[in-house]
C-alpha cells in the first residue's frame, strides 16, 4: 500500500498529476466509501429491476384486464419522463410525505433515506423497462411450445416458471444487458439528490483539492471498470445458458 | 362391454363464423387404435385439441373416463394427466437435453420422486431407440429424433390415451417410419390411441377403426380395409382417389 502512495506522492511532486485518492488518507476514505455506495446502488437496483421486469411481464400475460391497464401505466409514467425528474420527485415529493424520526441530537431525519430514494427510483425507471423487454422474449416464444407445457399439465405459473421465462431470458439477454448497462451509468444521477456515491464524493474531493482532471478520469476509468464487469457476468451467463443447436 | 374410455357426443366449434366442427360423435375404447383422416381444415386437429381441452368447444359433450371436459371448473391437470399429446412441430423444450424434457413434468406438474423418474425416463428413452442421446439438446437432434423424444416425454406421465397430432407431417420421408414404428409398437402394447395422420398406409394398418372428416362432420367410419377398399360415401371416395 505504501508503495502505491509513496509513487503518487512522487508523481503529484514531479508532475503535478495529483491522484490524492490514492496518497491522502481522508481522500481516500471518503473516495472508496463513495465507490462502495455507487456498487450497492448498481447492483441491488440491478436485482430489483430484474424482478419487476420478471413480475411485471407476467402480469402483463395474465387476463385481468385491471392488473394490465396498472402495468400498462407504470411502464408509460416511467418510460415517458427523465430519470433525474423521478428520482427529484420520489425524494422531494413522496420524501414530504414519508414520516421522520428524531434523532440523537434531536433534529427531524426522513426514515427513507436518499440513498432509499435513489434505489427505488433507479430500480422503477430500469425495471419499467425490462418489463417491455421481458415482454419481447415471452412473445418470441412459439405459442406451439407453450401448449406442449400446458398439454403437459403446466399451470400458467408452472409454465412461466419452468418453461416461458427461461426461454424468454435467452432471446432478451442482450437487450437486457443494454438496459442494465445504462442502470449502473445512471446512478450518477443519485447525485441530484445527494446520496454520498462517486460522482458526487468526486466533486467534493476536486473542490477540495483543485484535481478535477486527475479525478475525471479515474471516474471513468472506475466506470468502465464497473459496467465492464457486469457485461462480462451476462457473457458468461449467456454462454451457461446457451441452447446447443438452436439457431445457431 | 365396459364404458368407452372416450365418450365424444355431438360436438361442435366455430373459430369466429367459421363452423370447424358441425356435430362430431364417436367412443373409443380402452386399447383400441383409432385413425382419424380427411382433407385439410376438416376439423381432425381440433378433435384432439377439444379432447385435452387446448380449445373450449362451442356445444355437445366430451368425457375422458369420468372426467366432463366440457366442465366450467374442470380439473385441467388430471385431465391432461390421463391424456398425452404428441404435435406436429414436437415443441420439446430447447433449454433442456433430451433427458430432461421426458422428466420435466412428472417432476414439475406431478411432484413425483425425481429418481424414480429419471428411472422411467430412461427406459423410455430406450423404448424409443434413442438410448445414447439422454444428453443432447433438441437442437442437436434430427425431427425424427425430436419426435421420439416428444413421444417419450408424453408417455412418462403414464397417460391412459395418446394424441397424435399430425406426427409426420413435419419429417423427411426417410425418418417417418421411425416414429411411425414407434406408434406402432404403442398401439400393439395396448395404448388407447387416436392418431390423426396422412400417412394413409399407416392408418390402414395400424389402426382398429378409421373415421374419415370433412367439413367438420364424420362421412363415414368402418374397419380400416373396408373404409380403404370399398368406401361408400362420394366424398371418402375422391378423396382416397387423390392421396393414395
Amino acid at each position: 500500500m505504501d508503495v502505491v502512495a509513496d509513487f503518487f506522492r512522487t508523481l503529484n511532486a514531479t508532475t503535478g498529476w495529483n491522484f490524492s485518492i490514492f496518497h491522502d488518507a481522508f481522500d481516500a476514505r471518503r473516495f472508496w466509501s463513495a465507490f462502495w455506495v455507487t456498487v450497492q446502488l448498481a447492483g441491488i437496483s440491478v436485482l430489483f429491476s430484474v424482478i419487476i421486469g420478471i413480475a411485471g411481464a407476467f402480469v402483463q400475460s395474465m387476463r385481468f384486464a385491471p392488473l394490465r391497464w396498472l402495468i400498462n401505466g407504470y411502464i408509460a409514467f416511467f418510460r415517458n419522463t427523465p430519470p433525474l425528474v423521478q428520482m427529484y420527485f420520489f425524494f422531494f415529493a413522496l420524501g414530504a410525505i414519508t414520516p421522520t424520526a428524531r434523532d440523537d441530537i434531536g433534529m427531524d431525519v426522513p426514515i427513507v433515506s436518499s440513498f432509499v430514494w435513489a434505489l427505488v427510483a433507479l430500480s422503477f425507471f430500469a425495471g419499467a423497462f425490462n418489463v417491455e423487454i421481458f415482454r419481447s422474449g415471452i412473445e418470441a416464444i412459439p405459442r406451439a411450445t407453450v401448449e406442449a407445457a400446458e398439454s403437459l399439465g403446466y399451470s400458467k405459473l408452472k409454465a412461466y416458471i419452468f418453461i416461458i421465462l427461461p426461454l424468454a431470458f435467452r432471446i432478451c439477454l442482450p437487450s437486457l444487458n443494454n438496459n442494465l448497462v445504462n442502470l449502473i451509468k445512471t446512478t450518477t444521477l443519485a447525485y441530484a439528490i445527494g446520496v454520498p456515491e462517486m460522482l458526487y464524493v468526486a466533486n467534493q474531493i476536486w473542490s477540495d483539492t483543485l484535481n478535477v482532471v486527475e479525478m475525471m478520469n479515474v471516474l471513468l476509468i472506475l466506470y468502465i471498470g464497473l459496467v465492464s464487469l457486469l457485461v462480462w457476468m451476462m457473457h458468461r451467463w449467456e454462454k451457461a445458458m446457451r441452447m446447443p443447436g438452436y439457431g445457431a | 362391454m365396459t364404458a368407452p374410455l372416450i365418450r365424444i357426443r355431438d360436438l361442435t366449434k366455430s373459430f369466429g363464423i367459421t363452423p370447424v366442427l358441425r356435430g362430431v360423435s364417436f367412443d373409443v375404447n380402452k386399447g383400441e387404435a383409432i385413425g382419424i383422416i380427411g382433407p385439410s381444415g376438416s376439423g381432425k386437429s381440433t378433435i384432439l385439441r377439444c379432447i385435452n381441452a387446448l380449445v373450449p368447444f362451442d356445444s355437445g359433450s366430451i368425457h375422458v373416463g369420468e372426467v366432463d371436459v366440457g366442465a366450467p371448473n374442470l380439473d385441467r391437470i388430471a385431465l391432461r394427466r390421463r391424456v398425452g399429446m404428441v404435435f406436429q412441430q414436437y415443441n420439446l423444450f430447447p433449454h433442456r437435453t433430451a433427458l430432461q424434457n421426458v422428466m420435466m413434468a412428472p417432476v414439475q406438474v406431478l411432484k413425483q420422486n425425481k429418481a424414480e423418474v429419471e428411472v422411467r425416463a430412461r427406459a423410455l428413452m430406450r423404448k424409443v431407440r434413442l438410448e445414447g442421446k439422454e444428453g443432447a439438446f433438441p437442437g442437436e437432434l434430427s425431427g425424427g429424433q425430436q419426435q421420439r423424444v416428444a413421444i417419450a416425454r408424453s408417455l412418462c406421465m403414464q397417460p391412459e390415451v395418446m394424441l397424435f397430432d399430425e406426427v409426420t407431417a413435419a419429417l423427411d420421408p426417410e425418418t417417418v417410419k421411425e416414429v411411425l414404428v414407434t406408434i406402432r409398437e404403442l398401439a400393439e402394447e395396448g395404448m388407447t390411441c387416436l392418431i390423426v395422420t396422412h400417412e394413409m398406409a399407416f392408418a390402414r394398418d395400424v389402426a382398429d377403426h378409421v373415421y374419415f372428416t370433412d367439413s367438420g362432420i364424420i362421412v363415414e367410419h368402418g374397419d380400416p380395409k373396408t373404409l380403404f377398399s370399398a368406401p361408400t360415401h362420394e366424398r371418402t371416395k375422391a378423396f382416397l382417389e387423390r392421396v393414395l
